[in-house]
């Protein structure tokens, strides 16, 4: 039995080892290389481009510009495609662009023999523009003569919702009411490996792309809807990816680099983005600007919520209106008994795209939502931990989206797990006098909901296929994507806890390669363990069957009286004796003349069910208030992901969601010249990423429920511990000191200010 | 990929003096932690090299016959950190330079390098202003000394000639001898930053009062400085809290930050202020006088 066992992963001794090869690591002799000219203005049109000088470049291969490109205009966002037509993503885009809306907007691409010569080559590009406005905040952009930053306008989606009952009710009903205005900054994946693809061609008729991507089969897609080229004659592989965090749930650079092959006749092209093209002119998480009112009864209960939230997309929509829609929606399940509105716009504006990145809106909506809570606690007088867990939602709550019971509800087990791991109570009592001087010490607590998976917005299918090799171990190939969360390593173990195989003997192949494996649309939405799970049970029943009738075809022991168990066959009620070796039961299945065949197992299945997953952080500061900083001295997050499949993992998985919150919280933020639309920092000296010494000791502790609607018990987790670090690191510092930040990051520049402001410094 | 259009490895200081008068393009690099990152950027100014990258005659620390002591320019922040002699005397110089990049940058970045590149924001610059640290160069026209604070013309701008090669920094025996010391490195990360505000200062005592006051400030002006009015301002002051706000607020006559994305004008100089305040107050403590 695997499942609920810290097993290593898979792929562990192979990137430890450098062994594991990725995009960069392959290489095809006469590899040419691609680099972008990128427009050094972030909004107008370009008038004019001269190549003459880049053109004469030794090496300089080819320069393509707007001009060459197909009139095609694609969405560069991973979303399986939709059959119904409002679902789908702006096609907004072309392969390169005349009209320039940020700086870093593609307008050419040199190809080169060297990546040196092609990025020599792209500075001596000349360009000419013709400058527009350049519009960053909602008001410049909304404005009644601003230029259009798309043909379609500036409004790149919106949407309202309002569950639970009657708003001005609920308002009339509350005895406490507060609003502030919030803001969330433009941070970005850091993903170690920037983007990079590779095209070919073999022959005269199809594609191959070799990429760093999440979503392969997706990927394949759209690159076919970019050249309006057959999906048949394209294949995209997948090999070891060095993270991706959303950021590469988006074809970045996939379909020029399909595009260039066919232009070069086929020769292979590269395309590998710089660090600082990848932190600017990939995809970033959206900058929310919000505003949020609460109101509860005397009695602290939770009355109402309203959220209003506008989304900034940048240049392009890439994953546009569907990011703030996911985030509104996801929240709903944590004060699940009260009114909720919710309003979201999303505005196309001259700053990097942004796209999908962890936790998918949630981030941003729940620092509103856990901000005002925690308003709304204070001003009733009550304990902000006393507070949520009176209003926090409990198992048979029902979701007020879709009016169905929420089957685990963990949420309110998770926080008192939490108070006694921080020592909630007696901290309280012992900050009371820590609150005054220039240390102050200070506790913040945050909630999150979160979903397994997208549906019922999108198709959620998984595809699964088992073999059953020569040795008798199992080879597993599955649409769904390893990307380091390690969704390989717990599908070999759902597949050794169904079928009785020993882990040992269960082969996850890590590469998909477009030709071969199942479809799966890849890994975004927390979804491999729970949607991915569900395909590899269903498999793993399937081929634990074809094993056992195999078993009894050859032995004469009845299907009914036998069990798989490591690597042989044997009595299910007296297990030491041995019905036949896997290994002797394989060799038969494929060699005998007269019976059998290989023993496979093929499953493709569309979840139907979408179970909401909880958590929350809790976190005890200190702060040094002249200097302006935050010193985290104990942080946990508690989660119910149902049951966990590999502790270990999971951890992990707790692990580098709460750096990346913290990051958030506390230093990250991509900065923008509100005037020229120029990104002052993208760069990892200036974008301050935290570093392994910024980061405290990361502790996390799992609430198990058992979720009956997935096969092993299990609810996401890859996305859920980015969410709630930040906005309980913002609850502490306004327990610490008194004075109250509505903006992340919390850095010292910007505490600066609100401590300025409350007259602290 | 680095677009390098000539390299020559120097096999002395001599002979890169050599190499660097026959190619006025020529540019050292050592560590190569500042130009091979230049080169990346595509800066083409450092796309001829003169290697002195582990050249022996000038890595090391020691003492010389007076008590001074002498550190070779070539020696990387990780022999200064572990230096023993660094350990002893000069604490502060191993405190700021334990703050320099990680450990990798550590391993091959060197001292030397760190002043040479003209970064007001040089992790060793601050505590080496408050050392009074001389420069010992040589060149096509021989060997000289320069004071540390006279080594600085502006932002990424310093005095050497182009054949002149940073040899050794000495600090004399006068100028760490009977101070206590401290350093503090004000920046947005633990590791791999720059500082926002680097403060050094080194305090002599005598009976009580402070006798002597160094300090110095980077990224608080285009060039490193010492607060002379803060310095003079301190001068027969006991080191209470009260007389150090005092003096700390007197380094505001001395210092002219900038007003940047990076940080604005007004943050500078209330964390230029508070370090002040706390080194003056470690390094006074350092030097046995109570605060």
């Amino acid at each position: 039995m695997a499942v609920g066992k810290s097993v290593e992963r898979l792929d562990a001794v192979a990137k430890a080892t450098g062994r594991a090869r990725y995009t960069e690591d392959f290489t095809l002799s006469g590899m040419k290389h691609a680099v972008y000219v990128r427009s050094t203005i972030a909004h107008g049109i370009v008038t004019g481009i001269n190549t003459e000088k880049a053109g004469a470049l030794p090496g300089v291969r080819a320069i393509f510009t707007y001009e060459d490109v197909p009139d095609i205009r694609f969405s560069t966002a991973g979303h399986p495609y939709s059959d119904d037509p409002s679902h789908r993503d702006p096609y907004d885009r072309h392969l390169l662009t005349k009209h320039v809306r940020f700086e870093g907007d593609e307008i050419a691409i040199v190809v080169a023999d060297s990546e040196l010569i092609a990025r020599k080559a792209a500075k001596l590009v000349e360009v000419t523009y013709d400058e527009l406005a350049v519009l960053n905040t909602p008001e410049n952009i909304l404005a009644e003569n601003a230029p259009q930053i798309h043909p379609e306008g500036n409004l790149t989606g919106e949407h309202e919702f309002s569950v639970g009952g009657d708003m001005s009710e609920a308002v009339k009903a509350s005895a406490h009411l507060t609003e502030s205005s919030y803001k969330t900054a433009m941070v970005q994946h850091c993903h170690l490996e920037n983007q990079i693809a590779y095209g070919y061609m073999d022959d005269n008729d199809n594609i191959v792309v070799v990429s760093s991507t999440q979503i392969p089969h997706i990927a394949r897609r759209i690159i076919s809807e970019a050249l309006s080229f057959p999906i048949g004659r394209i294949k995209v592989i997948k090999p070891y990816i060095g993270g991706g965090f959303g950021a590469k749930q988006d074809v970045v650079v996939e379909p020029m680099a399909a595009w260039l092959t066919l232009k070069m006749d086929g020769a292979p092209v590269q395309v590998n983005l710089t660090r600082e093209e990848s932190l600017s002119c990939s995809r970033t998480r959206h900058p929310f600007i919000g505003h949020a009112k609460g109101g509860a009864d005397k009695d602290g209960t939770l009355r109402f919520l309203d959220l209003d939230a506008v989304s900034l997309t940048g240049a392009y929509a890439s994953h546009g209106h569907a990011i703030a829609q996911a985030g509104g929606a996801k929240a709903c399940t944590m004060y699940p008994r009260a009114v909720i509105r919710y309003h979201a716009r999303t505005l196309y504006s001259n700053m990097p795209t942004a796209g999908a990145m962890r936790g998918y809106g949630t981030p941003q909506v729940v620092f509103f939502v856990e901000n005002i809570i925690e308003e709304l606690a204070r001003k009733s007088g009550t304990d902000p931990l006393e507070f949520r867990l009176k209003n926090v939602g409990i198992t048979g709550d029902i979701n007020p989206l879709n009016n169905k019971p929420i089957l685990t509800h963990g949420l309110k087990e998770c926080l008192e797990k939490g108070r006694e791991l921080i020592k909630w109570d007696e901290k309280q009592k012992l900050y009371k006098n820590k609150k005054s001087g220039n240390i102050r010490s200070g506790l913040g607590v945050a909630c999150f909901s979160y979903a397994s998976g997208t549906y019922p917005v999108l198709v959620e299918g998984a595809s699964v296929r088992m073999v059953l090799n020569q040795d008798g171990s199992v080879h597993i190939q599955a649409g769904a994507t390893e990307i380091g969360q390690g969704s390989d390593t717990v599908f070999a173990q759902m597949t050794s806890e169904t079928t009785g195989i020993s882990f040992e003997k269960v082969k996850v192949i890590s590469t998909q390669d477009t030709d071969f494996s199942p479809f799966d649309t890849g890994a975004y939405a927390s979804r491999q363990t729970y949607v991915g799970g569900q395909a590899v049970y269903k498999a793993a029943v399937e081929l634990k069957e074809k094993i056992l009738k195999y078993a009894e075809l050859i032995t004469g022991q009845t299907i009914d009286r036998i069990i798989i168990a490591g690597d042989k066959v044997v009595l299910k009620e007296k297990p030491e004796v041995t019905v036949i070796t896997m290994r002797d039961l394989a060799v038969d299945a494929y060699y005998h003349k007269d019976r059998g065949g290989q023993i496979t197992a093929e499953v493709s299945y569309k979840t139907r069910t979408n179970a909401p997953s909880f958590g929350c952080t809790f976190v005890d500061i200190d702060v040094d208030v002249k200097l302006c900083k935050v010193y985290i001295k104990e942080i946990y997050n508690i989660h119910d992901a149902g049951k966990i499949i590999n502790p270990l993992l999971a951890e992990g998985q707790v692990h580098g969601g709460m750096s990346m919150s913290i990051g958030a919280a506390l230093s990250e933020e991509l900065l923008i010249d509100d005037k020229t639309g120029r990104v002052y920092n993208n760069n990892l000296l200036d974008y301050k990423l935290p570093t392994i010494m910024d980061m405290p000791d990361l502790k996390c502790a799992f609430v198990e429920t058992d979720e009956p609607t997935a096969s092993y018990g299990n609810k996401s987790l890859g996305e859920p511990p980015v969410i709630s670090p930040a906005p309980a690191l913002r609850n502490a510092v306004w327990d610490a000191t008194g004075a109250k930040p509505d903006e992340i990051p919390m850095s010292p520049k910007y505490l600066f200010k609100v401590f300025k402001k409350s007259g602290i410094i | 990929m680095f677009d390098i259009k000539q390299y020559e490895k120097a096999e002395s200081v001599k002979d890169a003096v050599r190499l660097l008068s026959e190619n006025p393009n020529a540019k050292l690099i050592s560590g190569g932690t500042d130009v091979l990152i230049r080169l990346r950027e595509g800066h083409s100014e450092y796309s001829e090299l003169v290697d002195i990258h582990d050249l022996e005659e000038i890595k090391g620390v020691s003492y010389t016959d007076t008590g001074d002591i002498e550190i070779c320019a070539a020696t990387t922040f990780t022999e200064v950190v572990d230096s023993e002699i660094i350990n002893d005397v000069l604490p502060v110089l191993a405190l700021a330079s334990g703050t320099v990049g990680g450990p990798q940058v550590r391993n091959v970045a060197t001292i030397g390098g760190n002043l040479c590149n003209g970064a007001v924001s040089a992790d060793s610059l601050a505590s080496l202003c408050v050392l009074d640290a001389l420069l010992i160069t040589e060149s096509a026209e021989g060997e000289r000394e320069i004071p540390i604070i006279d080594f600085y013309l502006g932002p990424g701008q310093v005095v050497l000639g182009q054949t002149e090669i940073l040899k050794s920094i000495r600090i004399c025996l006068d100028n760490y001898a009977g101070y206590g010391t401290h350093y503090y490195k004000y920046a947005m990360r633990n590791a791999m930053d720059i500082a926002t505000i680097g403060c050094a200062a080194a305090v002599k005592m005598d009976d009580g009062k402070i006798e002597t006051l160094k300090i110095s400030f980077t990224v608080a002006a285009p060039k490193p400085i010492r607060a002379k009015t803060a310095e003079e301002f301190a001068v027969g002051l006991e080191p209470t809290e009260e007389n150090i706000k005092k003096i700390a607020k007197q380094v505001m006559n001395d210092v002219t930050p900038r007003d940047s994305w990076r940080a604005s004008k007004d943050f500078r100089l209330h964390i230029i202020e508070t370090l002040a305040e706390r080194v003056i107050k470690h390094a006074a403590e350092d030097a046995g006088g109570e605060s």
